[in-house]
């Protein structure tokens, strides 16, 4: 045979082994995955013979959004080795199964899929984005499994998949309107990264504001991840707003609010209200750039309680003294013991079982106790608008009346009527 | 007419981030024609010297000054040690040396990530730049004004760098026709080697000058590296004027769009404008008409 002839014989041998091989390696996982999607009544692959059980979680360790996923990632873990250093959840110890969502939405689906129908998990935890949440949403309806999601979204969702321990809209952003229309704000400008939760959470603000007497006077909407406002201040100065309902993500945080600072503008005249910058983010950004801005949550870490003096405490103690804790971080470590509590009450890690036990499990969480709803997925939550003080953290200016039940869909509100 | 003027500054600043960013490259790339995707972590890496030099520097305006000088060092010497080990090897091969850098810009990005973490860190700008100054009635921000007049003095230093030193002259002399300038005793082996040194140097320069406007995280290289090739290409490779000229263009040109409409449609406005003057004009606003066959 001549040198070329033979070449090719063995290149094309070579290929054929890859192929074959790759092959072997997609037969087990497609079965898998058939069985997994075939399944959506529920036989699912979850191991509960042996003394653990394997749970995910699934957030973002790199890309945008790592700067705040990382934190919820901690408190899952700490919540883990609590539950099991306590004889772990039905006698079962946890076994964790950890992903990178890379701040990407069809990575979380992907690995949401792969948690599911691969590693056999009884519940994921994590997400954070609503881009993330929605691309994972049809994942665990089509296999018929359970998510967690710890993070204050737009609401108009109530998956039977999902269990959302995060605010929903008339929890976070409904309150922070009452807040600022307490103030006497007559003109407010809108301000958020380009993705569902802005654009849906100011669709929502479009109606509160109409039917409340507040004039919307501006918009603007930047990609994830820009970084440069000056055009977008530049148009919040010529606008005549006497406050901001800030609903940007990640990296955008800071550029905005270096910009807002170098733009000569200050917040006891023009209050910025956001939404998604917790006690992690004003590190980030620079308590010199949003000290006095106003936020909207549902726990911060000052929050007065003996659980969560505890849960700062314990907190500390595991990753060190210059950690903060918030909300998002609270709401996955409560969502891991509320589904521990579910799975007690309904004596099986079956999704259907812990659908049916779900309604009026609760946990005496660090932001106080808080109730599963059942019909919807949500629990009910006291709103509070925080301050950021010089120190870094957050402290209480102004809280709703005791626990706010979740309306995701606000049906509870004639003015919403009409907001899908 | 307040508007028109704070947005043509805005316009104007946004087009001094993308020279800054983008000078470098129209050295390395248009003089060389080496694409270097790592340039983007060049610099993070400028910026990240800024964050470590204020940790020891405590005070804001002198540790911006020393990271300046550092920056250009530290980002200079990066680039220099990927000249050596990897780029030299493949002068023949542009899409190898993408590739590599691909891989290099990834490695880079990993270690920021290893060294100081995933999420960002924050600079402390000075004192003397926070708040705004007023030109022409119109509130404008120090750190952009500075950030502005630190691109121009760049590209004031590099064309006298160019024009008058002897380094200057062996650059022009190996990027117009590097056999002849071989055969005329430069080595050019050296003159590439300081070539790359002094762009990865600038973008160096141009992270420590981002620090003063966003976050610095291990991902802030891959938000610059596609718009410092646009200005590169749209320029007129291997023309420094061009550079200027086009990546203030793509700023005014941004900054104008953005106003009436969202920074998404702006971006994507500015990639269409940018593809349509490709093709009417491919090699880029400026470019010298030669007699050479490459």
């Amino acid at each position: 045979m001549t040198r070329t002839s033979t070449r090719a014989l063995a290149l094309t041998a070579a290929l054929a082994t890859t192929v074959g091989l790759a092959g072997c390696g997609a037969k087990t996982d497609s079965s898998a995955g058939s069985s997994g999607s075939a399944a959506a009544t529920g036989s699912s692959c979850v191991d509960t013979s042996g003394d653990s059980i394997k749970i995910g979680f699934l957030n973002s360790l790199s890309g945008t959004m790592a700067i705040s996923e990382q934190t919820v990632r901690d408190s899952l873990d700490m919540a883990a080795d609590e539950i099991n250093a306590a004889g772990g959840v039905m006698g079962k110890k946890l076994q964790v199964v950890a992903e990178d969502g890379a701040s990407e939405p069809t990575v979380f689906a992907e690995k949401a899929e792969k948690l599911i129908t691969s590693d056999c998990v009884a519940a994921v935890f994590g997400g954070w984005t609503s881009s993330s949440r929605k691309a994972m949403l049809p994942v665990f309806e089509s296999n018929d499994a359970l998510l967690f999601y710890p993070v204050q979204y737009e609401g108009l969702e109530a998956s039977k998949n999902i269990f959302y321990t995060g605010a929903t809209t008339n929890q976070q952003i409904i309150p922070a309107m009452d807040y600022l229309k307490e103030k006497g704000a007559k003109k407010v400008f809108l301000v958020g990264s380009d993705y569902v939760f802005p654009r849906t959470a100011n669709k929502e603000i479009d109606a509160y504001a109409k039917a409340n007497g507040i004039e919307i006077v501006g918009e603007e909407y930047a990609p994830l991840g820009h970084t440069d406002f000056s055009t977008i201040v530049n148009k919040l100065k010529g606008s005549g707003a006497d406050a901001v309902f800030n609903t940007l993500n990640g990296d955008s945080n800071v550029a905005f609010f270096k910009e807002y600072k170098n733009a000569g503008l200050k917040a006891d005249s023009l209050p910025v209200v956001s939404v998604s910058i917790a006690e992690e983010e004003v590190g980030g950004i620079g308590v010199d750039n949003v000290e006095g801005q106003l936020t909207a949550w549902n726990y911060y870490e000052t929050v007065d309680s003996p659980e969560n003096k505890k849960f700062v405490a314990d907190f500390k103690a595991k990753y060190g003294d210059d950690r903060v804790t918030s909300d998002p971080m609270e709401a996955a470590y409560t969502s891991l013991y509320l589904w521990k509590g579910m799975v007690e009450k309904a004596k099986s890690f079956a999704v259907p079982d812990i659908q049916a036990a779900a309604g009026g499990v609760s946990f005496d969480a660090p932001e106080g106790k808080v109730t599963v709803n059942g019909e919807n997925h949500h629990i009910a939550k006291t709103a509070l608008i925080g301050k950021i003080a010089a120190d870094g953290l957050i402290y209480t200016e102004w809280s709703s009346d005791g626990p706010i039940e979740p309306d995701p869909f606000l049906k509870g509100y004639d003015w919403a009527a009409g907001l899908s | 007419m307040d508007a028109v003027i704070s947005q043509t500054f805005a316009g104007l600043s946004l087009g001094s981030v993308l020279l800054l960013a983008a000078l470098g490259l129209a050295l390395t790339f248009g003089q060389m024609g080496v694409i270097n995707m790592a340039h983007g972590e060049f610099m993070m890496a400028g910026a990240y010297t800024a964050f470590a030099v204020q940790k020891v520097v405590s005070d804001a305006g002198l540790s911006l000054l020393v990271s300046l000088v550092i920056g250009f060092l530290v980002g200079g010497l990066l680039g220099l040690l990927l000249e050596v080990t990897l780029i030299s090897r493949m002068y023949t091969r542009p899409l190898d040396t993408l590739l590599v850098t691909f891989g290099v810009a990834l490695v880079l990005q990993q270690l920021a990530r290893d060294i100081f973490g995933a999420p960002n860190v924050d600079v402390r700008a000075p004192a003397w730049l926070s708040g705004a100054v007023s030109v022409l009635g119109v509130d404008v921000p120090k750190t952009r004004v500075f950030i502005l007049g630190l691109s121009i003095a760049c590209v004031i230093a590099l064309s006298l760098v160019l024009k008058l030193t002897p380094l200057g002259r062996r650059i022009r002399a190996t990027v117009q026709n590097r056999d002849l300038a071989e055969t005329s005793g430069i080595s050019t082996r050296a003159t590439d080697r300081l070539t790359f040194f002094i762009g990865s140097g600038v973008a160096g320069i141009a992270g420590v000058a981002l620090t003063l406007l966003g976050s610095i995280g291990p991902t802030l290289g891959t938000n610059y590296i596609v718009d410092a090739f646009l200005v590169v290409v749209v320029g007129g490779i291997g023309q420094l004027k061009g550079a200027v000229i086009a990546a203030f263009a793509l700023g005014l040109l941004q900054a104008t769009i953005e106003y009436s409409s969202t920074a998404s449609i702006a971006k994507v406005l500015v990639f269409v404008v940018i593809v349509a003057f490709l093709q009417v004009r491919p090699q880029g606003i400026v470019s010298v008409r030669t007699r050479s066959l490459a």
